[in-house]
């Protein structure tokens, strides 16, 4: 039997508590929504933002690292005399002199700042050498005698399926598996069985990485009281600080000072504590004297931390109208050599499908590999760009089929907002059906799509529709603790000064700048004039850093809390000054004055002396914590955000069909992000990740060389540099229409959501989607490279399938033991959140 | 940062003092013009001279002259950024002007000179990388090592031509001006190369590249054709250098070239047979076109597919021989 | 390995002259970020492939991890510190703090060099024209289109017009 209609899904949602601001009317506000410059912009026109290789201290020493020259060895012997004797070189470092373990996560702490016994890819940190001239610490590293016992290279994803041994790690799963995960939400069968068509289909996402502008570095200082301070390109100073603090040990935690430089580009690619950090840290320590080491290009190849490598098989059921009844989605990660953020990553594989769709039933396994590659973790978007790829384009294939349009198939399917979805996440404002419909009426879809076809130029257009979701911030903290994930001071003088103290950490996304428009919107005063300090682990309380585009909703919510209790402060001051009653007093334009008499009032500067000279120093707090889950199973934390951003977006592509070139002459594309603090830096985050998205989608990836030479194997990242990884330059960029929806969520400040990552999400599926509709074939594959458009097109003229992508049985997907799976009753189902096959568990332990 | 390596550093004042210093030091001293290609190889320490001779200070070396012949001889020190925006290149050699347009980026052509780009150090994935980059796979015979990784059974290094301007310098049978200890040459562009990744050039080291002759506009047509991943900063992965001679729209002779597959601009004689004597019709251009696959010796060392790289070599040949109609 | 002599030598940095001593090895690059403290200039590859430490020398762009120092002796060198007029930022640094051009400001001094340089050449460029010009200069945070966008206004600014930033560029279509 086939259901058109879904089953009831709507369930009671607690909801938060509604703060008064996001439902504000747009024309209320002075300073949101308005495209005022940001609070660093001269600076950075200007030269003078002082990124952390633009420091330097006297008697400063340069560090360099010596690399592991092999994918998977033990280390037999170090020699370091040579080295040591060159003139110029002032400290060593090799792996016993820092012996303690650290890693992002807690489940994962599996590196060491240097290898002390055995190395895991080609760019594991072996030798740390400082001398008084880079040359000189690179001559140095060049004398050190390395001998290494060669291991078996575990080369990807299906070399790991297969080969237990050697294990990269003692701990995880079993063999190479480091995680493994079944959940299962509903009744999947009852799914399949009432769906009218049911499709499988493969896909492969390859790596690809963050590629900073800025290479990674760090100076360290270490002064004569025994205190230390880390300056580094990090987009998490409180992890770097709670890392230092745990390989430094018995250095006491409060003794170490990070302060994260502006980052010249992040992405995610500086969210972990990194070897570099740590044994500059060490080496200053060691020598006295101030440390700095700047990565080369190559290195921050080996940093990397970027998307992971996934194969995926997606089973998909669905009513003849196209309704999802049930999807059952496979996820196989390659994550390098070390845990990093891998656990999250894997679970991000499946936790967002049902954010933009109403998924009925939902079948998640996923499983990641140790490989002796450079380690995977988090790149915009996080683990979920690979999954959004596949679901994505099996959509396509899903409207294709069943001969639906592929934009009336989504809208079909919209999750609904204030709802549960089937995995127990909680969805707010939902502005997805606006986004598909500016995109579609913009690209004119209903007119073009499918009938574009050969251009007078010979080559073939195309239209791609894709769409997406992303976190405004992770639910959970890195680590399990219960105090806040932001905190901001605000410091009010006598000047009508006010500084703002945050641990938020500026990676040039605007986060400074957020912390200025949300104070100066609430007390009335010109952003500009609000001193910023951030990212300070002495000076700024602790925000958990610029990651998971968690710091607009975060870091805004603590900011709006401690200006808010800073105007009332300030509000009793005036009110008493005045005669006016502290509620009818208005906030704007730097005065504060009464509502009913405008005319009554003072300057800011004026009640802020009236508020001082009644209640003493005036300084306010604020703070954030994410309202709790409504997941109760194991992975349950993975997923949960204050509230979920929505993207859109249409690609037109054009395809030479005798190459399988194609270039993208034009891109429609609309971002929900509830309201835009403000619109301009807003645009800029959408047209950067439209940027970011078709570079992954067209041509970025990590590839590796893979040789056997005598007996010994060569696994090495084939191009780690900026003119063999390529990426998009200002020839490729396509015209860009942007929408910006606003549906305010009650969750975020003035009803803010992210925008920094969820745009970039439906790139890549609608460029494979848009090349469909070009010429006819599908790429399963990401990227979408030339070689494989033409390798679709040759097989498609040759009768064959007229796809490129992993095959459907084990070549393509290998055979993974998921074990049996944790079973969660949906929300219409009358579930709790709660697995009712899992065995009875310490509550923390779930986290 | 990645650093050059220490050296002694000399500006000569005349080319004859320039070919003095080189010859006396020998393998230890190198000249560079514009310094785009030997300075990144200098800080991967492909090259290390000790002796680095800069061409800056010798006269005469900078000027762009159209002869009484019609030819037009241009200095080695030519900027690549004067050449592209020069008007009688544009208007009488566009093909070529073309080419170095296709070169790398606005900035680099800034720098880069045109005797720089046509003594181009061969190109390759295993070799263009750093210095510990190279450690990890054991070097290669180009640099360091004993084995060539694109062809580890092969006695020769087999490193990409990877000029933009040579396929077509060649093909319009250009010539080279070099000045040595014993005086100045004359010799054809394609006889300044060999089919090797190593020793990709016959000149001898201290010989020093002072021009480049373009020939007298007359019954040719030129064409350069690039593939390539991006529109700008990337080196052909193919360059399609053509030059085709007419009467009466007949073509009476050809001149194909092939850059960007293999470690000089590839003759493809094929294409050439097939194109004599006759005119430009589709079906023509697209035969020879095909022909030119056999001779495209592309390898796994350069960015994309090698495969498809080879596949698309007709294309690309047919494509560029259209631009000669 | 002993330490190169180094040679003393006079630059003409942002119009001062300015007596540095250094190593002949030693790249413009290098000489101005630690010799002189212009840590302006960035650097993300050191071998010419990204632009970031773009600086113009005699009017003209040029990568300044490719050029010795020794060789911009006697030639008027300028950086992005050069670019304002006093405590006035130029028509471009304007434009590109009204656009949110610079996000994390990492590739912006280079690509200010190298607009600056156009704007001086083609007081209205077109789109094309921008787009060409900045083919050697990588950014990876902007999608490049508020960069040309500030081109644009700046180059507009500069030809006397009474321009602001298009609705569309700032608060979408």
């Amino acid at each position: 039997m086939v259901l058109d209609d879904p089953v009831k899904r709507e369930a009671p949602v607690s909801r938060t508590e509604t703060p008064w601001h996001h439902d504000v009317k747009k024309d209320d506000l002075r300073v949101i929504g308005k495209p005022i410059r940001k609070v660093d912009a001269r600076s950075k026109v200007s030269g003078l933002t002082r990124f952390a290789d633009d420091l330097s201290l006297p008697r400063m020493l340069h560090m360099k690292l010596l690399r592991s020259t092999m994918a998977h060895a033990e280390i037999v012997h170090i020699d370091t005399k040579k080295a040591r004797a060159l003139p110029g070189v002032k400290g060593i470092l090799t792996g016993k002199d820092l012996p303690i373990p650290f890693g992002i996560l807690p489940v994962s702490q599996d590196e060491h700042a240097l290898c002390p016994d055995r190395v895991r890819f080609v760019g594991d940190p072996v030798v740390a050498i400082a001398a008084t001239e880079e040359e000189i610490a690179w001559d140095a590293c060049r004398l050190v005698e390395v001998e290494y016992r060669e291991l078996r290279t575990i080369g990807g994803i299906h070399e790991a399926a297969a080969n237990d041994e050697p294990r990269l790690h003692d701990y995880g799963v079993r063999g190479n598996i480091h995680r493994l995960e079944n959940l299962e939400f509903g009744d999947l069968d009852d799914g399949f069985q009432r769906a009218a068509r049911v499709r499988e289909d493969t896909f492969f996402f390859e790596g690809n990485t963050h590629m900073p502008m800025e290479q990674h570095a760090t100076l360290a200082h270490f002064d004569k009281d025994g205190k230390l301070t880390v300056w580094s390109s990090t987009q998490t100073p409180h992890y770097l600080h709670k890392a230092l603090a745990r390989t430094l040990h018995p250095l006491p935690a409060h003794h170490i000072r990070v302060i994260a430089c502006p980052n010249g580009g992040g992405f995610g690619g500086k969210s972990d504590p990194f070897n570099h950090e740590i044994a500059a840290a060490k080496m200053a320590m060691l020598t006295g004297r101030p440390v700095k080491i700047a990565l080369t290009r190559e290195e921050v190849f080996w940093c990397h931390r970027g998307r992971h490598p996934v194969l995926m098989r997606s089973r998909i059921g669905v009513s003849k109208t196209g309704r999802i009844t049930a999807l059952d989605f496979e996820s196989y990660l390659d994550g390098g050599a070390y845990g990093s953020y891998g656990t999250a990553s894997t679970f991000y594989t499946g936790a967002l499908q049902t954010v933009t769709y109403a998924v009925e039933n939902y079948h998640f396994r996923g499983v990641r590999f140790f490989t002796n590659k450079a380690p995977c973790g988090p790149k915009r978007g996080h683990g979920t760009p690979q999954p959004r790829f596949a679901l994505e384009v099996q959509l396509d294939k899903v409207a294709c089929d069943l001969g639906l349009d592929p934009a009336q198939v989504r809208l079909d399917n919209l999750t609904p907002r204030d709802s549960l979805t089937a995995n127990f996440l909680r969805i707010g404002s939902m502005g997805l059906g606006a986004c598909i419909e500016k995109v579609t009426a913009g690209s004119g879809w209903k007119q073009r799509r499918g009938k574009l076809g050969r251009q007078p130029n010979g080559r073939y257009r195309g239209l791609g529709l894709a769409c997406s979701s992303y976190l405004s911030g992770a639910g959970l903290p890195i680590y399990w603790n219960g105090m806040p994930h932001s905190g901001v001071q605000l410091k009010l003088d006598r000047s009508g000064l006010v500084t703002a103290f945050c641990g938020s950490t500026d990676i040039g996304q605007g986060s400074d700048s957020v912390l200025g428009w949300i104070i100066g919107e609430v007390l009335g005063i010109d952003p500009l004039g609000i001193k910023v300090v951030t990212s300070d682990t002495d000076l700024t309380p602790v925000d958990l850093g610029s990651y998971s585009s968690r710091v607009t909703v975060m870091t805004g919510n603590a900011a709006m809390q401690a200006a808010e209790r800073a105007r009332e402060i300030v509000a009793k001051g005036a009110s008493e000054k005045l005669g006016v009653p502290a509620g009818r007093l208005v906030f704007a334009d730097a005065r504060v004055f009464d509502a009913e008499e405008p005319g009554k009032g003072m300057t800011f500067q004026e009640a802020v002396c009236a508020a001082e000279a009644r209640f003493g120093t005036i300084g306010t707090v604020g703070s954030y914590t994410p309202p709790q889950a409504a997941a109760k199973f194991r992975g349950g934390g993975v997923g949960p955000s204050p509230s979920y951003s929505y993207s859109a977006a249409v690609v037109e592509v054009e395809v030479d069909a005798e190459t399988g070139i194609y270039t993208v002459p034009k891109v429609w594309i609309a971002h929900d992000i509830g309201r835009a603090l403000n619109a301009a830096v807003a645009m800029g985050q959408i047209e950067g990740s439209v940027y970011m998205g078709l570079g992954e989608a067209m041509m970025e990836e990590m590839a590796y060389r893979d040789r056997s030479h005598k007996g010994h194997r060569i696994f090495v990242h084939k191009i780690p540099s900026l003119l063999e990884y390529k990426s998009p330059t200002s020839l490729e960029m396509p015209e860009i229409v942007t929408y910006v929806v606003e549906d305010p969520d009650r969750n975020g400040p003035f009803g803010a959501k992210e925008v920094g990552q969820g745009p970039l999400l439906p790139m890549m599926p609608a460029v494979a989607n848009a090349v469909f509709d070009a010429v006819g074939v599908r790429v399963d594959e990401i990227p979408v490279s030339f070689e494989k458009v033409f390798a679709a097109l040759q097989s498609k003229k040759e009768g064959k399938d007229a796809r490129f992508g992993p095959a459907l049985d084990a070549s393509g997907v290998p055979v993974v033991d998921f074990g049996e799976s944790l079973k969660i009753r949906t929300p219409w189902q009358g579930g709790d959140g709660t697995a009712w096959n899992e065995p009875k568990r310490d509550k923390k332990a779930a986290r | 940062m990645l650093r050059l390596p220490t050296f002694t550093y000399h500006r000569p004042k005349t080319a004859a003092d320039a070919v003095r210093i080189a010859s006396e030091h020998g393998k230890d001293a190198m000249y560079v013009a514009g310094g785009t290609d030997l300075y990144p190889n200098m800080k991967r320490r492909h090259q290390t001279p000790a002796h680095v001779i800069s061409l800056a200070a010798v006269p005469g070396l900078n000027t762009v002259e159209v002869q009484k012949d019609g030819r037009t001889s241009i200095g080695a020190m030519v900027r690549l950024a004067t050449l592209e925006h020069h008007a009688h290149l544009l208007e009488h050699h566009p093909a070529f002007a073309h080419a170095v347009r296709e070169i790398s980026t606005p900035l680099l052509r800034n720098m880069g000179t045109i005797g720089g780009n046509l003594l181009l150090d061969t190109r390759c994935t295993y070799y263009d990388q750093s210095h510990e980059w190279r450690e990890s796979i054991d070097f290669c015979m180009k640099k360091d090592g004993a084995i060539c990784w694109v062809a580890p059974g092969s006695p020769r290094c087999w490193a990409v031509q990877s000029s933009d301007t040579v396929p077509v310098a060649c093909a319009m049978e250009a010539e080279v001006e070099l000045v040595g200890v014993e005086g100045a040459r004359r010799l054809q562009c394609s006889a300044l190369y060999r089919d090797d990744g190593i020793q990709y050039l016959t000149k001898k080291p201290e010989e020093l590249l002072t021009r480049l002759v373009l020939p007298a506009p007359g019954n040719w047509k030129a064409s350069y054709l690039k593939l390539r991943r991006r529109d700008t900063f990337d080196f052909p992965i193919l360059g399609v250098g053509v030059c085709l001679w007419f009467e009466r729209g007949v073509v009476v002779k050809a001149n194909v070239r092939l850059g960007g597959a293999g470690s000089h601009a590839i003759p493809a004689v094929e294409t050439e047979k097939l194109l004599l004597g006759q005119e430009l019709t589709d079906e023509v251009i697209a035969a020879a076109g095909t022909a030119a696959m056999k001779p495209a010796r592309t390898m796994d060392n350069t960015d994309q597919d090698v495969y498809w790289r080879r596949k698309v070599a007709p294309v690309f040949v047919a494509r560029a021989l259209a631009a000669c109609r | 390995m002993t330490e190169p002599s180094k040679v003393l030598a006079t630059f003409t940095v942002n119009g001062e002259p300015h007596e540095v001593a250094f190593p002949p090895h030693k790249t413009l690059l290098e000489v101005l970020r630690e010799e002189m403290g212009l840590t302006g200039t960035k650097h993300g590859c050191e071998l010419g492939e990204c632009g970031a430490c773009t600086v113009q020398v005699d009017g003209t762009p040029i990568l300044s991890c490719l050029m010795l120092a020794i060789d911009a002796v006697g030639r008027q060198v300028r950086t992005v510190e050069g670019l304002a007029d006093k405590a006035e930022l130029s028509l471009l640094q304007h434009a590109f703090a009204d656009l949110g051009a610079a996000q994390c400001g990492y590739c912006t001094p280079g690509i200010l060099m190298t607009a600056d340089a156009l704007l001086r050449a083609n007081q209205d460029p077109t789109r094309e024209e921008i787009k060409q010009c900045l083919a050697g200069n990588l950014c990876r945070c902007t999608g490049y289109l508020k960069i040309f966008e500030a081109v644009e206004l700046a180059a507009a600014r500069g030809r006397g017009e009474q321009r602001e930033p298009s609705k569309e560029s700032i608060y979408g279509s």
